[in-house]
């Protein structure tokens, strides 16, 4: 892995024009292989899910708000823990015990006091900050964008955002001056940002849950897991889009068939 | 071509009906008995495929209206509670934003389809006027509606287009804010874009009426442009038209839904999933991809011609683009409809068809992109050929394809031999002779 990471960096090396390096220049998403990828018959794998969730809650959730998403919404058809004996998530065992995990502020009470309180599923995910001043203020100025919808907001999609992850072994081109708490990322619009490498080995221990296979947590697996979490975050009803899509185009080519000869029978003893 | 209905009420309740509110003889001789030449070929089917769309539109924008809260700082997050959390919102909201798009390729193939087989000639000039108007209303409905998800192309696409008016000279900027409601795209400007895009498709359905009752006049036009002489040139609507339309129409939803549900944010912007800013410009402002020759035609204009500058200029090319189709029917002199029999005019269409879409791919990119480079500058940027350029190119002939080709091929082009009758034409010798 780390040897085709460098083989491939030296690559760019040599083909990047001097012209080519020039602050601003955006390298294209390395592609890569999803179990989503296939807009027909595309899915997610659970397993992968629940690791990349794992990513997010122990490494981006420090700085980025999932504000679209419900806890729930881990527990519905498709997500990371939905589990058939539990059609509603507010009963599924595993998403209560995440919603325990999370503390919430509630109220007003009859007193008029705000409380606070343990998560429940039907909550939503809290947000790491109070608002977007307060973002700012403790990240340089730079505000860490809502992940909700990060794949479908970026041109580049989910292999934006996995190269994102793991674009930081680039060399600093000679015209890019880094101040402090910046970072150089050549996946990233202007190549500059202000978050820094986040999916180092050792950041995470993968929880192995019954049945699962045990996988190492390498910097590559944490991306290509977040990623996927992140994908299913951004559209969580893409396989029932795609499974029930199939169903009505296998409907709408019978009809078109039926029609088809309809019309031929019709017309068939007339010249036009 | 309406003759004498043929309609004969059997029951008694219709006879009562017909001798007071004359409605099912009107549905029957207008979609049952309706003479339609026996020759009309697919290109004929887009007028039905419209309608389902205008349906299919209104449907679901009136459920979608329903979840929608048109508030600055609702906007974005409930049209996301609609895909994510109300059932089916998923698929409502993917009909809805690609039902947009397919009725714009709908209407491109039929208007193009107009343009070809002259049915904007006499005597159906109010038929095709009336069309340009659905044309600009459903511009000005698709435009409202983009801007109602309240993301980042939602905001600024408005602010672009919004700012447009203000190259009006004297009232330009009053009358932007009036528009706006305030001093910039704002809470205010939402609440009326949101009342105008639910008023404006039911102003269309209005006149769709008045265009269907303009063709039921005339009758429809036909591939050789050539009227209708005998009943042997027609056949009643019922049932020839309406299982080929119905297939023609089955066939492109099927297309339609492909995209719904399997490529449900092709035809979409990125930034769009990212919530409205006013503080953070996007890189590169593109509208919808339904506009962009019209977005080309605007930013080709970068040169001032006498007292007008280059602003009011852009705006002037932009709306008389579309506003030349209004006087189409008479600066085509030609007395030949289909240019099916107009060997020179027929060519030039063509350029002008791949001259429309050249403009959209200009629209979509960056003005100054060069296409072809040829050596560079001084300062060592690259110059050549740029996308300004071909823009400007592809506008002079937009014009001079309506302004200067169409008046003047009409007395300069030699038409090739039209067939003696739709029947002829179908038959070629079988036909029986229309009585001289």
């Amino acid at each position: 892995m780390t040897f085709s990471r460098i083989l491939a960096a030296f690559a760019v090396l040599l083909m990047a024009s001097p012209a080519l390096a020039a602050e601003g220049e955006q390298y294209e998403p390395e592609s890569h292989e999803w179990s989503f990828s296939s807009p027909v018959f595309g899915t997610f794998d659970p397993d992968e899910l629940q690791r990349g969730f794992q990513v997010y809650q122990e490494v981006c959730a420090a700085c980025h708000a999932l504000g679209q998403m419900s806890i729930r919404n881990l527990g519905e058809a498709g997500g990371p823990f939905y589990d058939p004996d539990y059609p509603n998530p507010n009963n599924n065992e595993v998403v209560r015990q995440i919603a325990a995990q999370y503390i919430i502020e509630d109220g007003p009470d009859e007193f008029g006091e705000m409380f606070e309180r343990a998560g429940v599923p039907a909550d939503r995910f809290p947000s790491p900050y109070p608002n977007q001043q307060a973002a700012r203020a403790s990240n340089g100025g730079a505000y860490p964008p809502d992940l909700s919808l990060i794949v479908k907001a970026r041109g580049g999609g989910a292999e934006y955002v996995r190269s994102l992850m793991l674009g930081y072994d680039y060399e600093l081109p000679e015209d890019v001056t880094l101040r402090p708490g910046q970072y150089y990322n050549p996946y990233f619009p202007g190549g500059v940002l202000a978050m820094g490498p986040q999916l180092v080995d050792g950041r995470v221990s993968y929880t192995t849950r019954e049945g699962q296979a045990e996988v190492e947590a390498t910097p590559e697996q944490m991306a290509h897991d977040v990623t996927a979490f992140l994908t299913w975050a951004s559209d969580p009803h893409a396989v029932e889009r795609k499974r029930t899509g199939l169903a009505v185009m296998i409907f709408m080519l019978i009809f078109c068939g039926l029609l088809w000869f309809a019309y031929r029978e019709v017309w068939a003893n007339l010249e036009h | 071509m309406s003759g004498p209905s043929t309609y004969e009420p059997k029951t008694g309740f219709t006879r009562w009906l017909d001798s007071r509110l004359p409605i099912v003889r009107l549905g029957w001789d207008s979609f049952v008995d309706f003479p339609t030449p026996r020759n009309l070929n697919y290109w004929w089917t887009f007028g039905g495929v419209l309608a389902i769309f205008l349906v299919l539109q209104i449907i679901t924008g009136v459920v979608l209206a329903m979840h929608y809260v048109p508030h600055v700082d609702y906007a974005f997050d409930s049209v996301q509670r609609i895909i994510r959390d109300v059932p089916f919102g998923w698929l409502l909201q993917s009909l809805h934003a690609n039902g947009a798009s397919f009725f714009f390729i709908a209407v491109y193939i039929h208007m193009f389809r107009g343009l070809y087989y002259g049915s904007y000639k006499a005597p159906r000039e109010l038929l095709w006027i009336l069309g340009v108007v659905i044309y600009l209303l459903m511009m000005a409905t698709g435009f409202l509606g983009y801007t109602l998800p309240w993301g980042q192309m939602s905001f600024w696409g408005a602010t672009v287009i919004t700012n447009l008016f203000g190259a009006i000279p004297v009232i330009g900027q009053s009358f932007t804010e009036w528009l706006w409601g305030g001093f910039s795209v704002g809470g205010a400007t939402l609440n009326r874009f949101f009342s105008l895009h639910y008023l404006l498709p039911f102003v269309i359905a209005g006149v769709v009426g008045l265009h269907i009752w303009a063709l039921h006049v005339p009758g429809n036009g036909n591939p050789t442009g050539l009227d209708v002489k005998t009943k042997n040139d027609t056949l009643p609507f019922h049932p020839y038209y309406t299982v080929k339309d119905g297939f023609a129409i089955v066939a492109f939803l099927t297309i339609f839904v492909g995209f719904v549900f399997f490529y449900p944010n092709a035809l979409g912007h990125a930034d769009n999933s990212i919530p409205a800013d006013a503080l953070v410009t996007p890189s590169h402002i593109v509208p919808e991809w339904y506009y962009l020759p019209f977005y080309a035609i605007l930013r080709a204009i970068t040169f001032d011609i006498g007292p007008i500058d280059a602003k009011l200029g852009g705006v002037i090319a932009m709306f008389g683009s579309i506003g030349i189709l209004f006087i189409l029917p008479w600066l085509d002199t030609s007395p030949v409809r289909s240019m099916r029999y107009r060997p020179i005019a027929r060519w030039f269409f063509l350029i002008f068809v791949v001259a429309c879409l050249a403009l959209g791919w200009c629209g979509a990119k960056n003005p100054d992109d060069i296409i072809i480079a040829m050596g560079s500058d001084a300062e060592g940027h690259a110059t050549g050929f740029t996308v300004l350029t071909f823009a400007q190119i592809l506008t002079a002939y937009y014009f001079a394809y309506f302004l200067v080709i169409l008046p003047v091929l009409g007395f300069t082009e030699k038409p090739k031999k039209r067939p003696a009758s739709i029947e002829a034409s179908v038959l070629g010798d079988k036909a029986v002779q229309p009585a001289e």
